[in-house]
């Protein structure tokens, strides 16, 4: 039992640093990515790229990650998506236009991933078991988790307490009120789509140093990352959080109890229970 | 998209007789690629039909086409039921479960919808593979009949004249004028009174009902069934392209997007299987960016602007 609340605890760390990141994307910038969990699977496979063949450690790999995952986020936003967001007329139309097309990036970045490393991204890196609370886990689980928190941590307070930050929840409340009070909503929308995916990147290189990836996973991580944003509420920081934790901790009970291969049916679970008794997410507001 | 006329009846009945000599003047390789060409017009035609005037992208296609191949090939192989009760069986397994979900996420805004079609194929799959290793033993079902390639298309040929005559008989009715309202503004339709869940629900449902008929109908080609095969998801992307390839504009779209995405993803696939994956999803950026309303809407397009020059 404490198994299961100890490694669901350090697991939902990692979730919910990506639910983040989706937030960011959709919640700010309105892009609906479903390329997001193949941007995750990239950072990993960075992560793991680097270790093998030059032998440098995954948490310098989360530090060179940043500022190439934020600049190719960046371009995507501003060569391909800017003119989606120009042309359609309602949000619905953008959603649509930006399923489909972030879509076919997340084949894009299979299809390269896949030339780059055809097989499992298999590594070990810190994987001395240590005990915590007198359970068993192992340390690269717990350093994930700690860089996790600490990163989601500084992005809460940039959130908060800084210009930027601050017109970034604008943004997240309403788009065309923002334009009024003077925010350049285009160029906060990339910022925060550009954060967005260097986040998940992030996210992608820490799960990587304790699950085994593969170039085709990212939808998985995708749909987890986007069940926890809609179970917290899109556009909520600390329901991402809470909902992060619950589906760690639920996945966890359901893998070391039932069977490891129901754990997207549980996640699924999750999901309906959501859509069918709180659809705006657990801090989420009803909207008007 | 337009209410279809007797006109388009007709010539679709012509094709469809014509189409129906198609075994007799090939076989082998042309007659394999013949099979697949009904096999998406069915799937791409009935996506079509809930996803052209809603606007929501349906990725469950997937998950009814396995749930039909896996459900007849449970009921044959470890129940001994016939062929033909299996495929009635799966039609109605998949059309519940196509109003169960649409019940649960139609009611709310698209984008539930398309999260929730997304995985829907892994997990049920992820269930299926779970049932069989712990429940029933073996994990592969064999699918033994008499059917031929030749059998198959026909099968198929007739689910897919099926579906068109379901969507022109839906976009005469009452029910169609009701769809044309919703993917013009929903928020008119629920003012002028339509009840705009149930019709997503039950357009929803016939496309749960075909794909699912579909997937029962190519069970015997494969002889020998696993789930992930049947539930493989890229049977969902292969649908999603080739409908909006073609274009919503038409109940005839899909057909003029599967028969050249077919044609060109045969032939990518045999000279560079490694670059496949990439291939689609160029084919998904190329649509959104330079055919949003398909090669339909584009040759409409341009027959428009011909008339307006002369």
């Amino acid at each position: 039992m404490l198994d299961i609340l100890v490694s669901g605890l350090l697991l939902s760390g990692t979730y919910a640093l990506v639910a983040m990141g989706l937030n960011l994307q959709y919640g700010v910038a309105r892009i609906m990515n479903l390329a997001n969990g193949e941007v995750l699977v990239l950072g990993a496979l960075a992560a793991f790229w680097l270790y093998t063949t030059a032998q440098i450690s995954p948490i310098l790999t989360v530090i060179l990650v940043i500022p190439v995952a934020f600049i190719g986020n960046w371009l995507i936003y501003r060569f391909l998506l800017t003119p989606l967001v120009r042309r359609s007329k309602t949000q619905g139309a953008l959603e649509v236009d930006s399923i489909l097309a972030t879509f076919g990036m997340s084949f894009i970045f299979i299809g390269i991933m896949v030339s780059i490393e055809g097989g499992f991204f298999f590594y070990k890196y810190l994987s001395e078991p240590i005990q915590i609370l007198g359970s068993t886990t192992s340390l690269n689980r717990l350093v994930a988790f700690l860089i996790a928190v600490l990163i989601a941590v500084g992005l809460y307070i940039w959130l908060h307490y800084s210009r930027p930050g601050v017109a970034v929840r604008a943004l997240s409340v309403s788009t065309e009120a923002s334009g009024l009070v003077g925010i350049n909503v285009p160029r906060v929308s990339a910022l925060a789509f550009a954060l967005g995916g260097t986040i998940t990147a992030v996210g992608g290189a820490l799960i990587s140093t304790f699950i085994t990836l593969d170039a085709s996973i990212g939808v998985v991580f995708t749909l987890k990352a986007l069940i926890i944003v809609i179970m917290g509420g899109v556009g909520e920081i600390r329901g991402a959080i809470v909902a992060a934790i619950i589906l760690g901790l639920v996945e966890t009970g359901v893998a070391t109890l039932i069977d490891p291969g129901l754990t997207l049916a549980a996640a699924y679970f999750i999901f309906v229970m959501i859509l069918l008794f709180r659809p705006q997410g657990l801090f989420g507001r009803r909207a008007v | 998209m337009k209410p279809a006329t007797w006109q388009e009846l007709i010539w679709a009945a012509v094709l469809v007789g014509l189409a129906a000599f198609w075994p007799m003047v090939t076989n082998g390789y042309w007659l394999g690629i013949g099979v697949d060409v009904m096999m998406y017009t069915a799937l791409a035609t009935s996506w079509m039909l809930f996803s052209g005037p809603t606007h929501y992208i349906s990725l469950a296609s997937a998950a009814f086409f396995g749930i039909g191949g896996f459900v007849v090939g449970s009921g044959m192989s470890d129940y001994d039921a016939s062929f033909w009760s299996m495929l009635a069986l799966s039609a109605l397994i998949g059309a519940a479960l196509a109003a169960l979900i649409g019940l649960a996420t139609l009611r709310l805004s698209g984008v539930y919808f398309v999260i929730f079609t997304l995985g829907l194929a892994e997990m049920i799959r992820n269930l299926v593979s779970w049932v069989q290793n712990n429940f029933l033993g073996s994990r592969g079902l064999y699918v033994l009949t008499d059917f031929t390639d030749t059998h198959l298309y026909w099968m198929l040929l007739v689910t897919a004249a099926s579906v068109y005559l379901l969507g022109w008989i839906i976009s005469r009715s009452r029910l169609g004028f009701a769809l044309r309202i919703i993917g013009g503004d929903e928020t008119v339709a629920r003012h002028v009174g339509i009840n705009t869940a149930t019709t997503k629900v039950i357009l929803f449902t016939t496309t749960g009902f075909f794909a699912a008929i579909v997937g029962a109908i190519i069970a015997p080609r494969w002889s020998y069934i696993e789930p992930n095969q049947v539930f493989s998801p890229h049977l969902s992307f292969f649908v999603v392209i080739m409908a909006l390839l073609g274009g919503s504009g038409r109940l005839w779209g899909p057909v003029a997007g599967v028969i050249p995405f077919l044609l060109i993803w045969n032939w990518v696939d045999s000279n560079f299987p490694n670059q496949s994956i990439l291939v689609l999803g160029f084919a998904f950026l190329i649509i959104v960016y330079f055919l949003p309303h398909g090669v339909v809407g584009r040759l409409e397009q341009l027959r428009a602007r011909a008339r307006g020059r002369s």
